[in-house]
């Protein structure tokens, strides 16, 4: 078969992945199909077959790629980002009835007290960001963070309010974030995947791999969980015995056979399924080099907190949570590798790390006792990754997002004992107000938005939506929120849902 | 008219790329010579573009104006007419989409939406034509098309579609190709060489329509199409959400496999699933009670178990959930989008949604932990040993009320030194409830705090009070047993403090207690405790939770009243996880405490609680192990709910009460159907309902032919694609309802067709006429599915078991990928033939389904996966490479490869038919035998690395063949199974 013929044969049957993509903006056919049908038609390589490969965006971009830090369990705005002396003053009062009116909690019954905020704070910075002692690296940057004190959910469940973050619905079966994203930017490295997920925290988070799933996209664009024990992803080495030059001689052997097959079947998906082979085999020297920290010099380990090889014992055990320890570097490797990733054109790299429900209802989930750690644990790492991010000329064009799926009320939870004790102090879900912060590519820097009510319970300025969160995003990665979908089951589909409701925070933007 | 094809030209070259494929013009580029019709060609522009503003959303329609009702959009309005039949210079529709006047262009630009040149003109010539109206086109009747005599209608129609587009169909395909597509299609396996062989040497349509009965009648056909079936029932083994705790729901998919073998009809398939529970009881109990295991089918909704969750709230998910994936199984439409409002673009009111769900509102399921209703599955041998312990249970019950009565009678005289004292108040600080009994007794109920403090006030008459008695009494708890304590596993207590105090009018006097003594304590829990003063100390009762007990405790100055006094005691449990006292009594005594003892048990009544608390664990055991499968059951009559609109989706904002019924637009319920689910179902497979054949129909031509006549499966709705071959699909539903709801006979209608057994080659002038085969220009080519291409593998390594049904298994995974929140529940590789079963078998837990499943496109059973968009990406390579179940394969192939025949030539040769089953091609096994002659130096030299790979293997190495040579095999069987054709079916 002669080459040119080969070549066409590819530009007009493509993967089934690939036709549907032609399908985004539905029928008005968005930019987005036009320009990479265009492209297409311009000749594009054979690698064109590839979901993956990059796409322009729809609008310019402000921000190329991704680095989400999210926070399972929901971190206390209270004891961090929100300075409320008033709090102090009804410390162990009953809480006003108003605050409880027709109001649902997970776990609070009866009239719960208000709980003081358990950490000093102090104002830091240009900007005079207000940032507990918790977090006396993040202090240190917060100059370069927009911190939004108003974010709003309707969902007060783990599981459900963490898909509503990540996949804009409170409901399995939707495609994730850096699903969207993938299937509308592709990515650069062909070699990697284009959306990368690093769990820390001993736990999958509550929403489990639904979070990074694709819904009713292909599987193609879901994300790809990179651990840092056994193979980075999942069977990518060669099985023991069979090495790297062994395998490259069966998928020579592999290659001329799948060739004559496609010779006799004309068949262009047998010539992608060569291509993705070859792809396979350079994936088990990308993946593996990418992951390996013990490479990048001291200083940068230090400016995470990194330490390479480092397995925690938290991580394989049933209950991680009363194994944290402050030192622990596994969150700091993985924001250490996120930005390696990044470097390596990786599109979407989604941190989650477990364990930060502080209700206090039993060990290892205090906020006097648990927070500390957990913060100890991501304060260095988060702070160096930004800063190191800077250094590296990356912040500008890369987006970092940092928070949990709520927030936790300004009430103590109303256990049965109700004075404090050590160990046991916590605070229940609450969703009318949290605090989540972003930097970088195209996000202003040393910003406090929005501002809430003396005791943190409602917004009193700018209350920002998950849906205000998820156009935002969206928007500076060039991806127009409202006509980005994908067709299915009847609907033009997007990350924002049926409504505009989600209005893109003009407020937020550079 | 000259102007316009000019101008048609020059956007003709684009849209014909742009619209090749895409929904809803995949059908047709149309010629101009074809009149336009209204269903297929113009209502999805209009559905598409305007009925947001102007369709059956009340809600958002702009100016009064609808365009989804003919006399809407035809009648005469103050600016004129919107469309005028016959005249497009006179249509308001057409002056506005062509507007260059971004204030009155159609759509606004605010709509992001713009018509192409094509869609205008198709709205300009259907005006032109008449403006002639009609429904969309899946909601009209189905017509069986009118058919020439003497052929296979499948081949009549699918040949007129093709002679549009200057083809024919393709020859047949070659036998051995044929045999191995018919097997890999009705019953997910190979053929094996020999099978294909004997048909390859009879290749006649008499031999070919064997095979097919057989097949059909073999029970791995039920295995493989179960998978469809139960990827649209979001079949899973876990409960779903945060904690995603197992769930057992496996006979569900026994029956499945069962209805399928058994070949039952559609209609009864559907009505049984839907409303097995609302049918008339069969006298048959087995038969009663496969209906009932039917109902599991919706009962595959989630079950949220996270702490703090609303019930209600996942109750009413799961109600939502069955109401849309009845609709889009049955019906391939979207009801989703009414949950908030009216729907956009198909006639589904917000009002009509919860009517609708009104019907599917009235189960007794409500997103309980315990799953419940459940249908216990009881083997008959089970069924005896229930009854063995129900039975043993009374004879131990009844001898211990013997026993007991003569010991009551026998402590008779001792009760005599102890006087109950009569509680005045009774107090418990922290939630439980606490009532005096008439026997001076004091039980708690109601909230189980995990902590709480009892506070007593006694009334003591005047005299001397020497000690106080505190008597802990059991209770009968729900399984049979007695306990002491309300802590739900061992029903134990724990006393943490008791503490008294004398209340006087002069105030409250702490009384000191000492010389405490028990009839029975815990290991390291001594009734001293109760009085040390600390409160993390105390007094329990475990392993003996299950009978009475009795502890003293004498006043360190006895009490000597001259008037009657009240006497506070305090008995504060501190142990948490509701250890605290059911039921307990309080005493004092008047005579010299050093007389004073607790009651001792008799040896022979001891014994007789230790047998009882020994049996009631092993009944609890026994239970725990029984099957529960959840089902459904309607509500008793008085306990049904009244149906609400829910505003915005919001289980909080109701609305209005509805009306329970199915949405207008799709027909009445038929004549006596009930209005509830049972009415439901026999209004899906009513004669009179268009879409639920034509969306079979489809299901089962689509994974025949890789892609369904109407590509998008999920949506037969405004928006979805329309058919290719719209006559084909009508004869396809047609048959299938005229036949009986056969599945078995339509799948041989369709297999025995030419189109169907094609040659898969693609030729140039197919590619260009045909490239995605929505035409069947050729034999359809795709990979298998992930279940396919695992149980291929160990099909033809001849270690895939045959073993059918029965509790999902855990075949190997790597390690470490369960970590689901608050679940201990851990993976467990299988050994044995465990290890080997049809992927249909593989435990599915939803939040981390089983890996190389969903990298082939497989789903977790989250929401119904209608159909899995095939992808061919780098990571299925990986695990075809590397996963160690497919290395297993390789050795299991490479022994056969083996045993089979001695040269290196044959062998390789034998590997590839065992793979492949047609004949090898001359030259063919060249790549492999270099590559075995390469991987046996490189393992000579370095011997350590065969033995790795033999290890990881698992190989069993044939007699006679040195280790370094059988390993050469494992790499040369292991590119065998990646090689396409093999994951191919071709």
């Amino acid at each position: 078969m002669k080459k040119t013929e080969t070549t066409s044969a590819l530009a007009d049957v493509c993967a089934v992945t690939r036709r549907h993509f032609f399908k985004t903006g539905g029928l008005s056919l968005g930019a987005l199909a036009l320009q990479s049908l265009l492209g297409r038609e311009a000749g594009a390589s054979p690698q064109s077959g590839n979901p993956l490969a990059p796409k322009a965006p729809m609008l310019t971009p402000k921000a190329k790629r991704v680095i989400y830090l999210h926070m399972a369990g929901s971190p206390s705005q209270l004891e961090l980002f929100e300075h409320k002396p008033e709090l102090a003053k009804l410390h162990l009062k009953d809480c006003p009835p108003s605050f409880l009116e027709g109001k649902r909690f997970a776990f609070i019954k009866g009239t719960p007290k208000i709980l003081a905020g358990q950490f000093k704070f102090k104002q830091h910075g240009q900007s005079g960001q207000w940032v507990s002692e918790l977090l006396p690296h993040f202090a240190n940057v917060a100059d370069k963070t927009c911190v939004i004190r108003t974010v709003q959910t309707d969902q007060f469940n783990h599981a459900p309010a963490q898909l509503f973050v990540h996949t804009g619905s409170p409901r399995l079966g939707n495609p994730s974030l850096g699903a969207w994203v993938t299937y509308g930017l592709g990515s650069v490295n062909e070699n990697l995947p284009g959306f990368v997920v690093l769990l820390s925290g001993g736990k999958t988070p509550d929403g489990g791999k639904s979070l990074w799933g694709s819904g009713f996209l292909p599987s193609v664009y879901q994300g790809v969980q990179c651990r840092t024990e056994g193979d980075p992803v999942l069977y990518l080495g060669n099985p023991a015995g069979l090495d790297r030059d062994m395998r490259r001689r069966t998928l020579d052997a592999l290659k001329q056979m799948n060739q004559a097959e496609y010779e006799h079947s004309g068949d262009s998906e047998t010539l992608t399924r060569i291509a993705q082979y070859e792809l396979a085999y350079r994936m088990q020297v990308s993946v593996p080099e990418v992951m390996d920290i013990s490479k990048e010099p001291k200083h940068i380990l230090d400016l995470y907190g990194a330490k390479p090889g480092f397995v925690s014992p938290a991580e394989s055990a049933d209950d991680p949570r009363i194994l944290y320890k402050g030192d622990d570097p596994t969150f700091a490797n993985n924001c250490l590798l996120a930005r390696r990733l990044i470097e390596n054109g990786v599109r979407f790299v989604q941190l989650y790390d477990w364990g930060w429900d502080h209700h206090g209802s039993s060990p290892g989930e205090s906020i006097d006792e648990t927070l500390p750690i957990k913060c100890q644990q991501i304060d260095r790492a988060v702070s160096g990754l930004l800063l190191d991010l800077e250094q590296r000329g990356l912040l500008d064009d890369t987006l970092v997002v940092w928070g949990g799926e709520f927030g936790r009320t300004p009430m103590m939870q109303n256990n049965v004992r109700t004075e404090l004790r050590k160990g046991y102090v916590g605070r229940d879900h609450h969703t009318s107000a949290y605090t989540m912060w972003l930097a970088g590519g195209g996000i202003k820097r040393g910003l406090a938005y929005g501002q809430t009510d003396e005791f943190g319970y409602y917004p009193v300025e700018h209350p920002v939506s998950i849906r205000d969160l998820q156009a935002t995003i969206q928007h500076l990665l060039g991806l127009d929120p409202y006509r980005f979908s994908y067709a299915y089951q009847g609907l033009n589909n997007r990350l924002i849902g049926p409504t505009d409701e989600g209005k893109i925070l003009n407020g937020i933007l550079a | 008219m000259k102007r316009h094809t000019a101008f048609c030209k020059r956007w003709s070259k684009l849209l014909l790329l742009v619209l090749a494929g895409l929904a809803p013009f995949s059908a047709t580029v149309r010629s101009a010579a074809e009149p336009v019709r209204f269903g297929r060609d113009v209502l999805p522009i209009l559905s598409a573009n305007c009925f947001a503003c102007h369709g059956p959303d009340e809600k958002n329609r702009k100016v009064g104006l609808r365009l989804d009702v003919e006399a809407d959009a035809k009648a005469k309005r103050r600016s004129g007419v919107v469309i005028a039949p016959g005249e497009p210079q006179k249509s308001l529709l057409l002056a506005r989409i062509t507007s260059t006047d971004p204030d009155a262009v159609m759509p606004p630009p605010s709509a992001h939406k713009q018509l192409s040149p094509e869609q205008i003109e198709i709205i300009r010539r259907w005006i032109a034509e008449g403006a002639s109206w009609g429904r969309h086109w899946s909601f009209e009747p189905v017509v069986r098309p009118a058919l020439p005599a003497g052929q296979n209608a499948i081949d009549a129609l699918v040949k007129t579609a093709l002679a549009q587009k200057g083809l024919a169909l393709r020859p047949t395909a070659a036998p051995h190709i044929l045999a191995r597509r018919l097997w890999l299609d009705l019953v997910g396996l190979p053929p094996t060489p020999e099978i294909a062989d004997k048909f390859a040497a009879d290749p006649s349509p008499a031999a070919y329509e064997r095979m097919v009965d057989e097949l059909l009648a073999k029970p791995q056909f039920g295995e493989h199409w179960a998978r469809m079936w139960l990827d649209l029932a979001r079949y899973a083994d876990t409960k779903g959400y945060e904690k995603d705790l197992g769930r057992t729901i496996w006979p569900f998919r026994d029956w499945v496999v069962n209805a399928l073998n058994a070949d039952m009809p559609l209609d009864q398939f559907t009505t049984e699933q839907l409303a097995g529970d609302l049918l008339p009881k069969p006298a048959d109990e087995k038969l009663a009670e496969q209906r009932l295991i039917a109902t599991a089918f919706h009962r595959n909704t989630m079950t949220n178990d996270e702490g703090g969750t609303d019930n209600e709230e996942f109750r009413v998910a799961a109600v939502k959930d069955r109401v849309d994936t009845t609709v889009q199984v049955w019906m391939g439409l979207t009801m989703g989008c009414a949950k908030c409002h009216s729907h956009k673009y198909d006639p589904i009111s917000h009002a009509e949604y919860y009517g609708f769900y009104a019907l599917f509102n009235q189960t007794e399921d409500a997103d309980l932990y315990t799953d419940v209703p459940v249908l216990e599955l009881l083997t008959p041998k089970e069924q005896d040993e229930r009854k063995y312990w129900q039975e043993h249970l009374q004879k131990l019950n009844r001898k211990l009320t013997e026993l007991e009565d003569v010991a009551s009678k026998a402590s008779e005289s001792g009760a005599r030194q102890w006087r109950t004292l009569v509680a005045a108040e009774v107090l418990a600080k922290d939630g439980a409830t606490l009532t005096a009994q008439t026997d001076g007794s004091v039980a708690a109920s109601g909230k189980a705090p995990p902590e709480d403090t009892y506070v007593v006030t006694l009334t003591l008459p005047a005299g001397t009070h020497t000690a106080l008695r505190l008597e802990a009494l059991p209770e009968k708890l729900s399984s049979g047993q007695f306990g002491v304590g309300r802590n739900g596993g061992t029903s134990n207590f724990v006393l943490s403090e008791l503490t008294a105090e004398l209340v006087e009018a002069a105030g409250a006097r702490p009384v000191t207690l000492t010389n405490a003594r028990a009839d029975f304590a815990q290991d390291k829990k001594p009734v001293a405790a109760a009085i040390d003063g600390d409160e993390k100390t105390g007094w329990s009762v475990n392993p003996r939770t299950h009978e009475a007990h009795t502890a003293l405790f004498d006043f360190a100055a006895p009490l000597r009243l001259t008037a009657e006094a009240k006497l506070r005691v305090t008995l504060s449990q501190q142990a948490g996880d509701t250890m605290t006292l059911r039921r307990f009594r309080l005493a004092t005594s008047d005579i010299s405490s050093a007389l004073l003892q607790p009651p001792t048990i008799s040896p022979e009544l001891r014994a007789l609680h230790d047998e009882l608390a020994a049996a009631y664990t092993a009944q609890a055991k026994f239970n725990d192990s029984l099957v529960r499968l959840p089902v459904m059951r309607e509500l008793a009559a008085d306990k049904q709910r009244v149906t609400k609109i829910h505003r915005r989706g919001s289980f909080l904002d109701l609305g209005d009460a509805v009306t329970p019924g199915v949405p207008a637009a799709f027909g009445a319920l038929p004549a006596g159907a009930p209005l509830n689910r049972l009415g439901v179902a026999q209004w899906l497979v009513n004669r009179d309902n268009p879409l639920t054949p034509r969306v079979w129909a489809n299901r089962i031509w689509a994974r025949l032919f890789g892609v369904g006549i109407v590509e998008t499966e999920e949506d037969f709705g405004a928006l979805g694609s329309a058919p290719t071959n719209p006559a084909l699909l009508d004869y396809l539903a047609a048959e299938y309802r005229d036949n009986g709801w056969s599945l078995k006979k339509l799948i041989r209608t369709i297999v025995l067709s030419d189109a169907y057994r094609q040659a898969s080659e693609v030729t140039a002038s197919v590619r260009e006429a045909d490239p995605r085969n929505l035409w069947q220009a050729r034999g359809a080519r795709f990979r298998l599915s992930a279940e396919a291409i695992r149980d291929q593998a160990l099909a033809v390594s001849g270690l895939l078991s045959a073993k059918m049904g029965g509790p999902p298994v855990m075949p190997p995974q790597p390690a470490g990928l369960w970590r689901s929140t608050y679940n201990g529940k851990s993976w467990i590789d299988a050994e044995g033939e465990d290890r080997f079963r049809r992927g249909l078998y593989t435990y599915l837990k939803r939040t981390t389904p089983y890996p190389t499943m969903t990298t082939f496109d497989g789903g977790s059973g989250e929401v119904g996966q209608i159909r899995r968009i095939r992808t061919n990406t780098p990571l299925q390579a990986l695990v075809t490479l590397n996963d160690p179940v497919y290395l297993e394969a390789a050795a299991g192939l490479a022994r056969r490869m083996l045993l089979a025949t001695t040269t290196a030539d044959a062998r390789a040769a034998q590997g590839l038919r065992l793979a492949l089953i047609r004949p090898v091609r001359p030259g063919e096994t060249a790549p492999l035998l270099a590559l075995w002659k390469d991987a046996q130096q490189s393992f000579a030299a370095a011997p350590e690395k065969a033995e790795a790979l033999l290890k990881t293997s698992r190989a069993q190495i044939p007699d006679g063949v040195s280790r370094n040579e059988f390993a050469a095999w494992i790499v040369t069987a292991n590119t065998i199974l990646n090689l396409d054709e093999f994951l191919t079916r071709n």
